[in-house]
């Protein structure tokens, strides 16, 4: 299976303070990819070299098999819905499909204007009297119309309000099964992510903290509860992402590749949010989040 | 790409070229009658023998406008540097519609290019346009006014010609750069106006002198020469004479001593027996002996000058030194704008 996104020790400095560290990864194609991580994690950074925005400080990445915004053609096979799902306030919605189909070699005319038909948008309307959700439906009309191989997208639900949200994740899963785009999307609510992702990246602190697809890190993940005890007597192969203990109890987050079979604990399923929380707050040391990002990938 | 440049535009460039369009109808309504009426006068004033009268009064009736006009052209470059080269991308940054336009299949160096290409064409148009309108409307004040301050002159060099064009250039790709910059509208337009308005005064001043080299004549102070005398505290007097050939732009006009060393005024045993001879045609009249003690006290004046001549010379060499600087700032916003991050 092709990658759309392999990145090799890829890092990215803003003035002494690195955006973005050491991220090693290889997405295949054919996912809607959530990215996860508290703000500050990286998640732009990490999009934006993705789209060729901007070049990285170190490693290397390669979009669909390509450098990122190298040529037309490769500007033409990425579509990126910004952060903040920017548009020209001036131009009308029509305006903003004729410069849809001005700048690029692969539009979808008709496309496009089913689109907007569907959404209920005057043509005639300025982009700058468009509601939150509005804007990014036409931000993501854009983005879609151009018949992207991958569709990149920055935060797109975090401004709109939930039904907003909830009609904006809609049309995006249908546009990708309709035209087989591949989707990376970034959000810090896991919960945005949960309804539309298959593959997951956890990025904390500058850093790629787990990837990979979402149905095997669920069965990978268990939550234990039992009478209290040292995490330490748990059997090899098993590995506690995060611990929690009350004078009687220990419930712990474990990853392994065999079932527990230990009757001192009550094993249940995790949910994603659970799973990446946990993620979430362990530390982020170059040394702890390599092993397990490779394990889960392969 | 031309289509979005220009759907981004043609606000900007409507206004400005409405506004030269205003004054394209002034000139042409006021233009004929001001070349009639100095052409009538001029030819009644040359029977008579004396055309000084005249040519003052025109002056006078004419100054208003003749500045309004000047000041114009002379202000159009700053107004294109602030509304249509500051906000040309630092609008896309403030509003980070960089980031939906740099990612539709256009390479972000051919948007530049286009932008660039097609503002700052309209913008060396425009300043063309008001140069060339505003000087046919003035040559015939300009014709008059060349005996006082001859279009070599810093107050009108700077508004006719060509120049204009690399004025309006050289603005242009400064907004472009200092927004590209600063990255948000307003400063950068105010950046751009204060930046420019030191170079608008700078070149004259520092560089232009030194475009070629200066000519130098020393003469004698005669009656026939001298144009300015100032008899100062503790009467020492200073003196101005004329080029024997007008129209030149004169850097330096300074009396020098025996030694041929500069000084500022001559002292009072010179200036004590400088005294009007009485006579009333205006202008300065000293009596003879004025004249000829101080050339035998060995004073006499020294003038720098750019000749009439080299008028044309100075125009396309400031302009190309503007055309220069504006294509070194248009390729250092390239270079920026392709290796820096949204």
């Amino acid at each position: 299976m092709t990658s759309v996104i392999e990145a090799q020790g890829l890092g990215m400095r803003y003035g002494r303070r690195w955006a973005l560290q050491d991220c090693t990864l290889d997405i295949p194609a054919g996912h809607v990819v959530g990215l996860v991580g508290p703000n500050g994690a990286g998640k732009t950074t990490f999009l934006n070299l993705t789209v060729g925005q901007m070049a990285p400080t170190a490693g290397s990445i390669r979009v669909l098999g390509s450098r990122p915004a190298d040529t037309t053609a490769q500007l033409a096979k990425v579509g990126f819905v910004a952060q903040d799902t920017p548009t020209y306030a001036g131009l009308t919605v029509a305006e903003h499909l004729r410069l849809g189909a001005r700048l690029n070699p692969g539009w979808d005319a008709a496309l496009a204007a089913a689109r907007i038909r569907d959404l209920g948008l005057d043509p005639a309307q300025r982009a700058g009297k468009l509601s939150g959700g509005q804007r990014a439906q036409l931000a993501l009309t854009l983005g879609i119309a151009k018949r992207p191989e991958l569709l990149v997208l920055d935060e797109p639900v975090a401004a709109l309000d939930p039904l907003a949200r909830r009609e904006f994740l809609q049309s995006l899963m249908e546009a990708a099964a309709e035209h087989e785009f591949s989707v990376v999307m970034s959000s810090h609510l896991v919960s945005d992510l949960e309804r539309v992702c298959d593959y997951l990246v956890v990025l904390v602190g500058s850093r790629v903290q787990l990837a990979g697809e979402v149905d095997e890190l669920l069965a990978t993940h268990h939550l234990l509860s039992g009478p209290r005890r040292d995490p330490g007597t748990l059997p090899a192969g098993v590995h506690v992402v995060s611990a929690s203990h009350t004078d009687r109890q220990s419930t712990l987050l474990v990853r392994t590749g065999t079932p527990i079979r230990d009757p001192e604990w009550t094993v249940s399923q995790v949910s994603m949010e659970d799973l990446v929380l946990a993620h979430m707050s362990r530390p982020a040391t170059a040394g702890d989040d390599r092993t397990p990002a490779l394990e889960v990938q392969k | 790409m031309i289509w979005l440049t220009w759907r981004q535009f043609r606000v900007q460039a409507g206004v400005v070229f409405a506004a030269l369009a205003v004054l394209g109808v002034a000139l042409a309504v006021t233009g004929p009658a001001m070349a009639d009426e100095y052409a009538d006068g001029m030819k009644a004033c040359t029977a008579q023998g004396d055309c000084g009268p005249f040519t003052g009064q025109f002056i006078e009736d004419h100054t208003s406008l003749f500045v309004a006009f000047s000041i114009i052209v002379l202000l159009l470059p700053a107004i294109i540097g602030m509304f249509w080269g500051a906000p040309l991308v630092a609008r896309e940054f403030e509003a980070g519609t960089h980031r939906l336009v740099w990612n539709q299949s256009v390479p972000r160096t051919r948007w530049l290019v286009v932008k660039i290409s097609l503002v700052g064409l309209a913008a060396m148009v425009a300043a063309g346009l008001a140069s060339l309108a505003v000087g046919w409307w003035a040559s015939p004040f300009d014709q008059a006014l060349a005996v006082r301050i001859p279009r070599f002159a810093p107050e009108l060099f700077d508004a006719r010609g060509i120049v204009p064009v690399g004025f309006a250039a050289f603005a242009f790709a400064l907004g472009l750069t200092v927004g590209i910059l600063v990255r948000r509208t307003v400063p950068a337009v105010a950046v751009t106006l204060a930046l420019f308005a030191v170079v608008q005064v700078a070149v004259p001043l520092a560089v232009r002198p030194h475009l070629a080299e200066p000519a130098r004549v020393t003469t004698a102070i005669t009656a026939d020469n001298i144009s300015g005398l100032m008899i100062g505290s503790g009467g020492r007097m200073s003196v101005m004479v004329d080029l024997s050939q007008p129209g030149g732009w004169i850097l330096s006009n300074e009396t020098v001593d025996a030694a041929g060393k500069v000084v500022g005024a001559m002292p009072e045993s010179v200036s004590a027996k400088c005294t009007p001879d009485g006579s009333q045609t205006g202008g300065i009249r000293m009596r003879d002996e004025c004249y000829t003690n101080i050339s035998q006290l060995g004073y006499r004046q020294q003038v720098i000058y750019h000749p009439a001549g080299r008028y044309w010379a100075f125009q396309w060499a400031e302009t190309a030194i503007f055309l220069v600087l504006a294509l070194g700032l248009a390729a250092f916003s390239f270079w920026w704008i392709r290796r820096r991050p949204a």
